[in-house]
């Protein structure tokens, strides 16, 4: 579904290189996860495919088109986009902003509002509870559940996911992790997703790409990853949750000792 | 008893006043509100694409908002003032242009006077404020929004119109807000370039001392600013909120107010005057004749003029022409209204054009002086002089009677030694015209101070001792009333400003209108003249305008309702 090839960008010139050489296949139906540090370059990757950046060097393919063939605005219709920061537009309610791709296409009116309907369900939000909302009155999960129903509404089979529920409380990044992942097996989706969050890479990922310093260390499943990593950046990688369960292990067996005593 | 009747007499005063202000309320506040929409319209039409463009590019931004805050500096009533000049010169052009191509007569399509320069000048001011504002707001919208209305597939412009000006949009209003604010306000300034506008109300009460007639321009003037203000504020919030319904409200309001200003022009408003004053007897006019051309009698700023203005425009619509006033112009702005036509006649001084517009000094013989203008006026300008109305209105240096007698001063001569223990006080022209240079210097005048002053502050100065000397008028009733003494001038410095009826080159060949205007010719004399003057500046039983002229006609035996001469 997509493919990139040598895949450069620069944003200086070629003095320094955010993403340098990479190579990348994400399958139809597959969950990849994008996994680094921050500033590792898997945003600048995310934002290459769908050309919000343009590629200094190499070749993206998306569905098996250069996406260089093809007119950027039309490409990113296409293409699911979930944002960072969420970027629900506050002047439009929550309707007008799941509406806004397929207004872009020129949808008919009544095709559009049965879709937001259906979309707002499938997000687990009552449509006549919420079409008619303002954004700044949802909390941050219902604004997160309305975005990705906005990436979803022009049937786009394609989604890109910039860290999507990072500004998200554990517990609902928790449920919403679980119900994206529904989504995406129920509609049949191919999906890109970036994270720096370990835990959420590997509860989400079918495969997972390790970047660090603008390269791909390694790609793998979970387990592959956890099981046989490529080098020490990657075992510490893995580690991290398991070394995370242990401390927290250890926090409990000595609370529990002084609630005893 | 006695104190009664002087209460009365002063409250019919008022309220006369207050009816002829009435009077004009129809046109002014149409004109009012009509230059300061059109004015904001253009604003905003031309402002909110430039601010788009400011906001997309640094390299444009930084000068368009230097060139709109350089205008801002530039104080109002002189910037409204510079595009009459400004639009004569193009006018000029048009025409030799007009003239090339087509060959013959040409006019252009346009007139300098007026209307042209006040919305230029206004539209110009209006434009600060909302591309300040619409540049802040657009560069202002959260970066996150403007990529995420483009990854999700919006072209340039949909980014601008869906994202970015919704989102900068109450900004953007708060910036049209106060160009309204300023604009309503500056367009009372419209008045001395001859535009209609509630300044006309507050110009001619400061000229003529009518603090009604000021006050109720004031309070127009702001009552107008402050519900635009109020309602342009309502949609503010309107789309801060997202609400409709407040949006629907101010729109309508908005709409309301401007409509209803522009339609009040239809409104007669005699019929507005009637409603405070008793009914009286309507001064009669023949029927109109000519149905199509409507005459522009001028007037500078000050009492006298207002009062010929009117004299003559009755005069002509006593003929059965139509006729309307344009009041209070400037000196300079008066000269070239006439001469290009875009006012058909006003009554000037020889005096003033001698100096002023002949650039001539020396007065070798008083009496050739009005011949020599004639011949002048008529070969440089095509302007035509009807002839002397029959009084003067000079330039005389006055002083109170004893205190000219105590210093034993008795002709500008004898001011020379006295002049640096003096102070002189001047109206804010006097002082910047040819005649002061030319009597300073012929009589070696150094005041120890020199002030400058609104006439009506200028008699009361010298009364009270303020000044010593002042620059008076010769037939400003006031001369008499304060008892003050003019200074004789052995050197024919100044020249004789013999009040003469001036017509436009287009108009002197209009025979019906030079028959009209005729009888008015040599017909006042300055103990008239100065009797009228005094009638509409006197604190007590104060005139109006219209009143005066009607006196003024009577005492020279035209009346209002014939226009012939009375047999005597």
């Amino acid at each position: 579904m997509i493919r990139l090839d040598q895949v450069s960008k620069s944003y200086d010139g070629g003095r320094t290189w955010a993403v340098r050489g990479l190579d990348l296949h994400v399958a139809e139906g597959e969950v990849m996860v994008l996994l680094g540090e921050s500033g590792c370059g898997k945003t600048s990757t995310l934002k290459m495919i769908n050309r919000l950046i343009e590629a200094t060097r190499g070749r993206i393919e998306v569905a098996g088109e250069d996406v260089r063939d093809l007119d950027p605005v039309l490409l990113r219709r296409r293409v699911g986009y979930v944002f960072q920061r969420i970027g629900l537009f506050p002047h439009l309610t929550v309707g007008e902003n799941v509406a806004v791709v397929p207004k872009l296409l020129g949808w008919e009116k009544p095709t559009i509002a049965r879709r937001v309907d259906e979309l707002l369900e499938m997000v687990a939000l009552d449509p006549d509870a919420f079409r008619d909302r303002m954004p700044r009155n949802l909390s941050g999960g219902q604004q997160q559940r309305v975005g990705v129903a906005r990436a979803l509404a022009a049937r786009s089979r394609l989604m890109l996911m910039d860290e999507p529920f990072g500004a998200l409380d554990p517990l609902t990044r928790a449920s919403l992790q679980d119900e994206y992942r529904r989504i995406h097996r129920r509609l049949g989706l191919t999906s890109l997703m970036v994270t720096h969050d370990m835990t959420e890479a590997l509860l989400m990922a079918d495969r997972i790409a390790c970047m660090r310093g603008g390269e791909i260390v390694q790609v793998g499943s979970p387990h592959a990853l956890m099981t046989r990593p490529a080098d020490d950046f990657v075992r510490r990688l893995m580690e991290t949750p398991k070394e995370q369960a242990d401390r927290l292990e250890h926090i409990v067996q000595s609370d529990d000792g002084e609630a005893t005593g | 008893m006695a104190e009664e009747t002087t209460f009365q007499a002063w409250w019919e005063g008022v309220v006369e006043q207050l009816a002829a202000s009435l009077e004009n309320l129809p046109d002014y506040v149409g004109q009012h509100v009509l230059i300061s929409a059109l004015a904001l319209g253009i604003g905003i039409a031309v402002s909110l694409p430039l601010a788009v463009l400011g906001a997309r590019s640094k390299m444009l931004r930084w000068p368009t908002l230097t060139a709109a805050s350089i205008i801002q500096t530039i104080p109002s009533m002189a910037l409204l003032a510079l595009f009459y000049p400004v639009l004569l010169g193009l006018k000029y052009v048009v025409e030799m242009a007009l003239r090339a191509v087509g060959g013959g007569e040409a006019e252009a399509p346009f007139s300098a006077l007026g209307f042209l320069p006040t919305v230029i000048a206004l539209t110009l001011y209006s434009m600060l404020p909302i591309l300040r504002n619409t540049v802040t707001a657009i560069t202002g919208v959260d970066p996150a929004m403007t990529e995420a209305a483009r990854g999700l597939g919006m072209r340039p412009r949909q980014v601008l119109l869906r994202v970015e000006l919704p989102l900068a949009l109450p900004v953007i209003i708060a910036g049209v807000r106060t160009a309204t604010v300023w604009v309503v306000g500056i367009a009372t300034l419209a008045d001395p370039i001859g535009q209609e506008c509630l300044g006309s109300y507050i110009f001619a009460g400061l000229h003529m001392e009518n603090w009604i007639s000021v006050l109720v321009g004031c309070v127009l003037a702001a009552a107008l600013a402050l519900a635009l203000d109020q309602l342009i504020g309502l949609m503010q919030s309107a789309a801060e909120t997202r609400n409709r319904r407040r949006l629907a409200v101010g729109v309508l309001g908005l709409a309301v107010l401007v409509g209803g200003g522009l339609a009040l022009p239809a409104v007669p408003g005699r019929r507005l005057a009637a409603l405070v004053r008793p009914a009286r007897a309507e001064p009669g006019e023949a029927p109109v004749r000519e149905p199509g051309r409507t005459y522009v009698v001028g007037s500078k700023t000050f009492p006298e003029q207002y009062i010929l203005a009117h004299a003559v425009r009755n005069q002509l619509r006593s003929r059965g022409l139509k006729a309307i006033t344009r009041e209070g112009l400037g000196s300079a702005v008066i000269f070239r209204a006439l001469a290009a036509g875009d006012i058909d006649c006003y009554v000037g001084y020889t005096g003033t054009i001698w100096v002023n517009y002949m650039k001539r000094e020396a007065v070798a013989d008083p009496q050739n002086v009005l011949a020599e203008m004639t011949w002048w006026l008529a070969d440089t300008r095509g302007i035509r002089c009807l002839g002397p109305l029959g009084f003067e209105n000079a330039y005389a240096l006055a002083m109170k009677r004893r205190r000219a007698e105590t210093l034993g001063a008795e002709s500008v001569a004898d001011l020379g030694p006295l002049a640096p223990d003096l102070r002189i006080g001047g109206s804010y022209e006097f002082f910047g015209r040819p005649e002061w240079a030319n009597l300073r210097d012929a009589y070696g005048l150094e005041f120890a101070d020199r002030r400058q002053f609104q006439a009506t502050f200028m008699y009361k100065a010298v009364a009270t001792g303020e000044v010593d000397v002042i620059a008076a008028f010769s037939s400003d009733g006031r001369i008499a009333a304060y008892d003050l003494v003019t200074l004789g001038d052995p050197k024919h410095v100044l020249p004789p400003y013999d009040a003469v009826l001036l017509v436009a080159p287009e108009a002197a060949r209009d025979q019906a209108f030079v028959e009209a205007l005729k009888p008015m010719v040599r017909a006042i004399d300055v103990e008239t003249m100065r009797r009228a003057n005094y009638q509409v500046m006197r604190d007590e039983n104060t005139k109006t305008v219209d009143q005066a002229a009607a006196w003024l006609r009577r005492q020279i035996g035209l009346t209002e309702e014939q226009g012939e001469p009375k047999s005597p």
